[in-house]
């Protein structure tokens, strides 16, 4: 007898519903617990993409010096490597050495003083934090060593900075126990003043650090200045304290554009170098560099040689385990560009910060706070803030997508609040002409609003509200919170008067 | 007059790239080239040249996940310039992440309330997860030395021999001196027993191992938890445990949910996990989950004014990409409990098969254990005439990779094969690896030993033949 099953009149093959027809879209995405079930995975595509939506558009945050754009050859290469796990080096050969040459082409861009065919000392990280921890690790066992040969006390070293410094340089200093000494900053000078700097430098200083493009308004420090009072220094004393050159932005922007500038390999003193390769590097998030003048500036007791899955590997690094894609990328970069490409490109990225710069200019309200050597940024602030801060208006224009933000310098400047945009490469002219046009606008509407307010406000309600903002400016209320004062005001003028019957 | 270029040889741009000049200049290697070339160019000779890096997939050292679905490819290559670290500018994503951390943290039981958010941070992988955990313990020690009037300057940290290189890093960058539990031929994991007996009143913490990355086994956490907290009693030392999960915490919760290695013991205070093993997602990813905020003191996390808004931050690296952080979050609601449960099952089962296939040729001890990670180790049984390393060499020729590696001390005198079992590691190529080891032993049967060979004495032997045979026919004739 042949069995056979019956099929439900009703039956619903629910695996043939569109995503937008099952389910999965009706139930609540889990945020606590690991679901019990599987789902579909067009519906766990579907679900996550949806609610990506929500984020900021990468390319419209002008707040980040972060590569948001690559070609499409370059994201093929990328898409291929996603599997590849960097750390395998003896796997992926071809993977290491494009890692070696990206080294070797920075270590000579930044004119360290190696031979012909010598093999420049450096290393891929995930970024200029892990770059900086690798080169402060480097400087303090150095000095510790030094210090210890000395027979002299090595629990107390010291890095000196400026009070600009990127949060790494604080992490740094935390997690590793070295004390932070900061040259404050003054209204209208921002970055890290040399002597001031040299001044600070004791027998525990085991490195000054120079940032080659500051993030608050992308000036480069002097390190030539630097280099020249901390030889003096040195000599005095017999310190021989070094310099570290945070290049994090700068370092792919002043070959470029500055070649003239002497702020790397060629000053004696200069002893490591990081760089951002997901800033000007032009590649996406997650690669940077750091490269040291020469073998002995790297204590071979903090290389890990180490018998990972069979092969003998020297490493220096924080991470273990990463994709390779952004090394290729970065790789990519660099032959597809080349000298002329690069130069190129931030050629236009100054051109555009250049257009910025003019039209904020033009509109009358605000101050450049920014240099015109640099980094390819624009922060400014406003002229006049006692209605309403630079806070607001990076508030407002984000309702036309723009993400610009707006922060207060570090001490001792903490008065001084500006917007930044940062000029990326993929930040067009016409971009940068419809931003000058939506500033506008929304001064404008600021500018209208304080007036409506005071017109309200000089009426009716007495001025008692202050508050918010750090320079004390007046926080405007919105019109319908000044329209409810004044209706509760000659509510109670009105009741008073009370009359019994219907008005 | 109209001026016209001669156009006297074809625009070559036109040219397809293996007909451009492109392939035939010698690819830059120290210096930055001085012209750009066109990106069809770039993206075709390096794609080549990485034609000879090993094949991922057939890279059975790795633990680390080598493929995922097509969708969340996808999402992967959309995230791809998203920076993480921009929590103001993209929340959605930063959203994920905690929900990964609130879901990893319940995965292991972390005490917490029904919407509690658990203390936890997303990181690139384990190494940097166990630096964060590390420091956290460094930190606490220290305050509670600092407090007690007792000398902190020499902080130390009890594990077995058989952890994996980050911890050392860790100890050598952080200042913290690694006691090693030495291992012991037939027991490669960490012995609870020894591990207490060395804690002193400078152990920052016991770090123990869920799947060792030798041979795959649990250690036992609990054993140690228990006989941690009689020490504790005795002494008043307090010291926590870390479980480092990298391998195990994606494996345990689902095929031994018996067994408790987590926060369900008391003096489990922290635990690391890496997304890109068994979390399976792709390099560069990791969790690390503490038991409280008690645990992770607050002087340790940065709030800083990035780009304008206020941001928490406990982490190495700064800036990095969002793509694996999206890709977790994928594979934990697309597979959700059963869905991991079914892919380690079939791991488990792969690796039997490996296992058995292995057991049958007669050649091989399997060092590794059924219950763990599924992996297997193996050595031979007879290695005097060919070792391990010379089986891992010819499988290359196959296009496997197969490492073979020393144990650390004090068993270095046992070399293994390992082969990692991941989620694409089908039945099919297990019986094929079997297949093809096979045909490695024979090859390697018929070739003389490396010992046996001297070459000199063969020499020598061959050039007094000669001599003989010379002395005995001086012909002067043609023969």
């Amino acid at each position: 007898m042949v069995l056979s099953k019956a099929v439900p009149s009703s039956s619903h093959d629910a695996s043939l519903d569109c995503t937008f027809a099952s389910r999965y879209v009706r139930a609540p995405l889990p945020r606590f617990k690991l679901p019990e079930e599987s789902i579909p995975k067009e519906a766990a595509y579907q679900v996550i993409n949806d609610e990506l939506m929500l984020d900021g558009n990468p390319r419209l945050n002008l707040a980040s010096f972060v590569t948001t754009w690559m070609e499409p050859e370059c994201d093929k290469l990328i898409m291929a490597a996603l599997n590849k796990n960097y750390v395998d080096m003896d796997e992926y050969p071809i993977t290491t050495e494009l890692q070696n040459r990206c080294v070797n082409m920075i270590a000579h861009l930044f004119n360290a003083p190696i031979g012909e065919e010598e093999t420049a000392v450096g290393v891929g990280t995930v970024g200029s934090s892990e770059a900086i921890m690798l080169a402060g690790l480097a400087f303090k066992r150095k000095w510790q060593n030094k210090r210890k040969a000395e027979g002299m006390p090595y629990d107390k070293p010291n890095i000196v900075t400026g009070a600009n410094v990127q949060v790494c340089w604080e992490k740094f200093a935390r997690y590793f126990e070295v004390e932070l000494k900061e040259v404050k900053l003054k209204e209208g000078y921002y970055v890290m003043d040399p002597e001031k700097a040299v001044a600070m430098v004791d027998e525990n200083t085991i490195c000054v650090a120079a940032i080659l493009g500051s993030t608050l308004t992308g000036e480069f420090e002097d390190v030539k200045k630097l280099n020249e009072l901390l030889t003096e220094k040195n000599k005095e004393t017999g310190w021989d304290v070094p310099i570290h050159v945070d290049a994090a932005s700068g370092g792919f922007i002043a070959p470029f554009l500055y070649k003239d500038l002497v702020w790397d390999f060629r000053l004696p003193l200069v002893k490591s170098i990081n760089v951002s390769g997901h800033k000007y590097g032009l590649v996406y998030a997650g690669v940077g560099w750091v490269v040291w003048r020469s073998k002995e500036d790297l204590p071979d007791e903090l290389v890990f040689h180490i018998n990972y899955l069979g092969a003998d590997q020297p490493t220096f690094t924080l991470n273990f385990s990463k994709g390779s894609s952004q090394i290729i990328a970065q790789y990519y970069q660099f032959i597809r560009l080349g000298f002329e490409g690069y130069k190129n490109i931030i050629e236009n990225c100054m051109e555009n910060a250049k257009v910025l710069r003019q039209g904020l200019e033009q509109t009358g309200k605000f101050n450049i706070v920014s240099k015109e050597v640099g980094v390819p940024l624009v922060a400014f602030a406003l002229k006049d803030r006692t209605y309403y801060t630079v806070f607001d208006i990076s508030e407002n224009l984000r309702r036309f997508g723009w993400i610009v933000p707006a922060y207060t310098m570090p001490a001792d400047a903490q008065h001084i609040a500006v917007l930044r945009v940062v000029v990326r490469e993929d930040f067009s002219r016409s971009l940068a002409e419809r931003l000058v046009s939506d500033i506008h606008k929304v001064v404008q509407e600021l500018d209208e609003q304080v007036k409506h307010v005071t017109k309200v406000v000089t009426t009716q309600v007495d001025i008692t509200a202050r508050g918010g903002g750090t320079d004390g400016a007046l926080v405007h209320k919105s019109e319908q919170e000044i329209a409810e004062e004044v209706i509760t005001y000659w509510k109670k003028l009105v009741s008073r008067k009370k009359t019994s019957g219907v008005c | 007059m109209v001026l016209s270029k001669t156009a006297s040889e074809s625009d070559v741009s036109i040219h397809s790239t293996f007909a451009s000049r492109y392939v035939r200049a010698s690819l830059p290697r120290f210096r930055m080239p001085e012209n750009s070339i066109p990106k069809e160019a770039a993206y075709q000779i390096i794609n080549d040249e990485l034609m000879l890096d090993g094949n991922p997939r057939l890279n059975l050292a790795s633990f680390v996940t080598t493929w995922m679905e097509p969708e969340c490819d996808k999402l992967m290559m959309a995230a791809v310039n998203k920076n993480y670290v921009d929590m103001d500018e993209y929340p959605v994503t930063t959203e994920l992440q905690n929900r990964c951390v609130n879901m990893i943290a319940h995965l292991f039981n972390a005490p917490l309330g029904e919407s509690e958010t658990a203390v936890g941070v997303g990181t690139v992988g384990s190494s940097e997860a166990i630096m964060l955990a590390g420091l956290a313990f460094k930190r606490k020690w220290q305050n509670k030395r600092k407090e007690q009037g007792l000398p902190y300057d020499k902080p130390n940290i009890v594990t077995g021999a058989n952890v994996q290189v980050c911890w050392e890093k860790f100890a050598r960058y952080f200042e913290v001196e690694l006691k090693e539990v030495k291992l012991s031929e037939g027991y490669y994991v960490m012995d609870p027993e020894k591990a207490v007996q060395m804690v002193d009143e400078n152990t920052i913490c016991v770090a123990a191992i869920l799947g060792s990355t030798l041979n795959g086994e649990f250690e036992d956490v609990k054993l140690l938890n228990d006989l941690l907290t009689k020490k504790n009693a005795e002494t008043g030392w307090d010291t926590p445990i870390h479980v480092d999960a990298a391998s195990g915490g994606f494996i345990a919760p689902f095929l031994y949910p018996e067994l408790e290695w987590d926060f369900r013991l008391p003096l489990v205070k922290s635990i690391n996990v890496s997304g890109h093993k068994y979390g399976l997602v792709y390099a560069g990813i990791g969790w690390c989950i503490w038991r409280t905020k008690e645990d992770l003191p607050e002087e340790l996390i940065f709030h800083i004014n990035y780009l304008g808004a206020d941001q928490p931050t406990f982490t190495l690296n700064f800036s990095k990409g969002s793509s694996q952080v999206i890709a977790q979050y994928y594979q934990l609601i697309r597979l959700g409990f059963e869905g991991y449960k079914n892919i380690m099952e079939n791991c488990q089962e792969n690796a039997m098969v490996l296992k058995e296939g292995l057991e049958k040729t007669g050649r091989f001890n399997i060092v590794s254990k059924d219950n763990g990670v599924p992996l297997v180790a193996f050595s031979l049984k007879d290695n005097s005439r060919h070792d391990e390393f010379e089986v891992s060499e010819f499988l290359r020729r196959f296009g496997w990779i197969v490492p073979a590696y020393t144990m650390p001390p004090d068993a270095q005198n046992i070399t293994v094969l390992r082969v990692v079992i991941r989620e694409d590691f089908s039945r099919t190529l297990a019986e094929r690896l079997v297949l093809d080891i096979q045909k490695v032993l024979h090859e390697l049967d018929v070739m003389p030993s490396k010992k046996d060979i001297d070459i000199q004495k063969t020499k020598s032997v061959a050039a007094a033949w000669k001599r003989f045979v010379e002395d005995k026919k001086k012909t002067n004739g043609i023969c």
